[in-house]
């Protein structure tokens, strides 16, 4: 910078940008450190390191991974992650595609409806997803005694709900890589004779799959931590949030929920970071 | 045949985007507004009106629900603003290089953890047995107990924590873009740290400031879980209202009649915001 800022205000800007990471710091260490805690409430004072809440098989202690509704819970939450991530990563890179490549009448105002969903309230795409699913199913039963459980609260309105406004991130982050796409690759291939498939697996696909594997890990992890939606399209088959929210409401909350936070916050900086260095990594063209 | 080949391939890749829109989008809203305008005269019989928002607007208790829901929203989106930027603008300008990306790395963190566990994690910090009680009562600062939670600071608190990096992210972005040579300028021609702030760097990161907004404000508007937790039964948030319409009381169609006026009402501000500052949803959300 031209001017240097004098030392006073440089240090009392320092002091503020620790205070404010200390900030973002403080609940995530406050949820982890009590999965540690050997007593039986997620509360001070300390008394001694334990891992009884991860392993420990029997009550009152049981630890998270011999819970069974909370392991069926992350089971759901992995399943409807993964099919969310898929589809909108499909969907994601065929939106790229069709608003990179073509020109079509209302391609601007079609490019804000796409992103659209992003800026409804989650409450509001669960609830109407919802009314009409249940309107649907409702008049099919009424009307020709068909009995559709997929649109009644379940898996399969719960991945829909997700995917609604996830698929707008993917196809973002898609359409972000594909813009600086050399188009001359492309062309040059076509003048060697390579097929339009053949292009597209060996040219343009190798090119996008960082951006595509890296909207593939945040439509995974913002589908795990969904709650909004979810809320309003869960079935008998409740994922990880839900399951732990109830118990949080209805049974007060021990330890074992801290164990559940430690483990899903170290996963998703796990993954976080996995698709960090995914997209850094110079694609294979 | 060429011709034939790319409209082909255009259909087949519009078809995934008109499905998405059309089905999980338009249909469901469209759906939403029909129930909504529906009033229930006797069990099973509907008739068309504006029963249930009038029912809205007549009963006091809901529309200050509203209203209260909408300025602590504003509240939350100034205070992110305020305390983001200087984030932002250290991540962007000030900080080295290698820095940088650490520190931006160390925003994303809690972005990627539950909203559930970062509530959670308050509640833990902030309850009357809890940490920050504890500890100053250990350090003799206060006699007994208090309990931080179920009030409006404590959720204002909790919800720029939860939105904050969604301001944060833009804000570098745009920031990171800027050339130094703009700010040396301005101070060559002999603006001081607040005009340069004002004349140059505001104006430019506009696009981020807004968009920044937008999410902050509509993430906050349509929030759940915060206001619930750490609030308690007197938080009395908007979404509260719709829950309690549609799964407590079962009540669909002022269920559906409330998600429209709170839809509306977000997308008033929104809109609002867009106009006052002259930007558009391409320039500042849909900008990639």
């Amino acid at each position: 910078m031209a001017i240097k800022p004098s030392i006073i205000f440089l240090t009392g800007y320092r002091i503020y940008v620790v205070a404010f990471f200390v900030f973002l710091a403080a609940p995530l260490v406050g949820a982890g450190m009590f999965a540690f805690n050997d007593s039986m409430f997620p509360s001070l004072p300390w008394r001694g390191f334990t891992m009884d809440w991860f392993f420990n098989d029997t009550e009152p202690k049981l630890g998270m991974f011999h819970d069974r509704r909370l392991m069926r819970g992350l089971y759901y939450s992995f399943v409807i992650a993964s099919c969310v991530s898929m589809l909108s990563v499909f969907v994601g890179t065929c939106n790229a595609f069709l608003f990179v490549r073509y020109k079509f009448p209302a391609k601007d105002f079609l490019y804000i409806v796409m992103v659209v969903p992003l800026v409804i309230p989650g409450v509001i795409l669960g609830i109407s997803i919802l009314l009409v699913a249940s309107t649907i199913a409702n008049g099919a039963a009424a009307t020709l005694s068909l009995e559709l459980d997929f649109l009644r609260p379940g898996i399969v309105l719960v991945v829909l709900g997700q995917f609604s406004f996830i698929t707008t991130i993917t196809s973002l982050v898609v359409i972000a890589r594909l813009k600086k796409f050399d188009v001359s690759l492309e062309e040059a291939a076509f003048n060697l004779g390579a097929s339009r498939v053949r292009v597209l697996r060996t040219i343009t696909l190798p090119f996008l799959f960082p951006a595509m594997a890296a909207a593939g890990i945040v439509a995974f992890l913002v589908s795990f931590e969904n709650f909004n939606t979810t809320l309003f399209l869960v079935g008998s088959e409740a994922p990880l949030t839900i399951t732990m929210y109830d118990r949080m409401v209805k049974v007060g909350s021990t330890p074992v929920l801290n164990a559940v936070s430690f483990f899903l916050m170290v996963g998703s900086a796990l993954l976080a970071l996995v698709s960090v260095l995914v997209q850094r990594s110079k694609p294979l063209t | 045949m060429q011709k034939d080949i790319k409209r082909l391939s255009f259909l087949l890749l519009f078809a995934p985007f008109a499905l998405w829109i059309t089905l999980l989008i338009i249909l469901p809203h469209l759906g939403m507004l029909h129930i909504s305008l529906r009033e229930k005269v006797a069990p099973r019989v509907y008739e068309f009106g504006f029963g249930n928002y009038l029912n809205f607007f007549n009963e006091p208790i809901y529309w200050n629900t509203l209203l209260r829901t909408g300025s602590m929203s504003l509240l939350v989106t100034l205070l992110a603003l305020i305390l983001g930027f200087p984030i932002a603008y250290y991540i962007a300008k000030i900080a080295g290089r290698r820095a940088r990306g650490a520190l931006f790395l160390m925003c994303l963190i809690p972005l990627w953890v539950s909203d559930l566990i970062r509530a959670f994690g308050w509640i833990l910090l902030m309850r009357e047995t809890g940490v920050i009680s504890n500890t100053l009562q250990w350090a003799g600062v206060i006699n007994a107990p208090i309990e931080f939670l179920y009030n409006d600071a404590t959720v204002i608190m909790g919800l720029v924590y939860t939105t904050i990096l969604f301001m944060i992210v833009p804000l570098v972005s745009t920031l990171d873009g800027m050339d130094d040579a703009m700010i040396e300028a301005g101070y060559n021609l002999g603006g001081n740290g607040p005009t340069v702030l004002r004349r140059i760097i505001i104006p430019y990161a506009m696009p981020g400031i807004v968009s920044g907004c937008i999410v902050v404000f509509m993430l906050t508007a349509g929030s759940y879980l915060t206001p619930i937790l750490l609030g308690g039964k007197n938080s009395s948030w908007f979404t509260e209202q719709i829950y309690d319409q549609f799964i407590t009381r079962y009540n669909w169609e002022a269920g559906a009649a409330f998600g429209f006026v709170l839809l509306a009402f977000t997308s008033l501000v929104i809109w609002g915001g867009l106009k006052l500052t002259g930007q558009t949803l391409n320039t500042t959300v849909a900008r990639s």
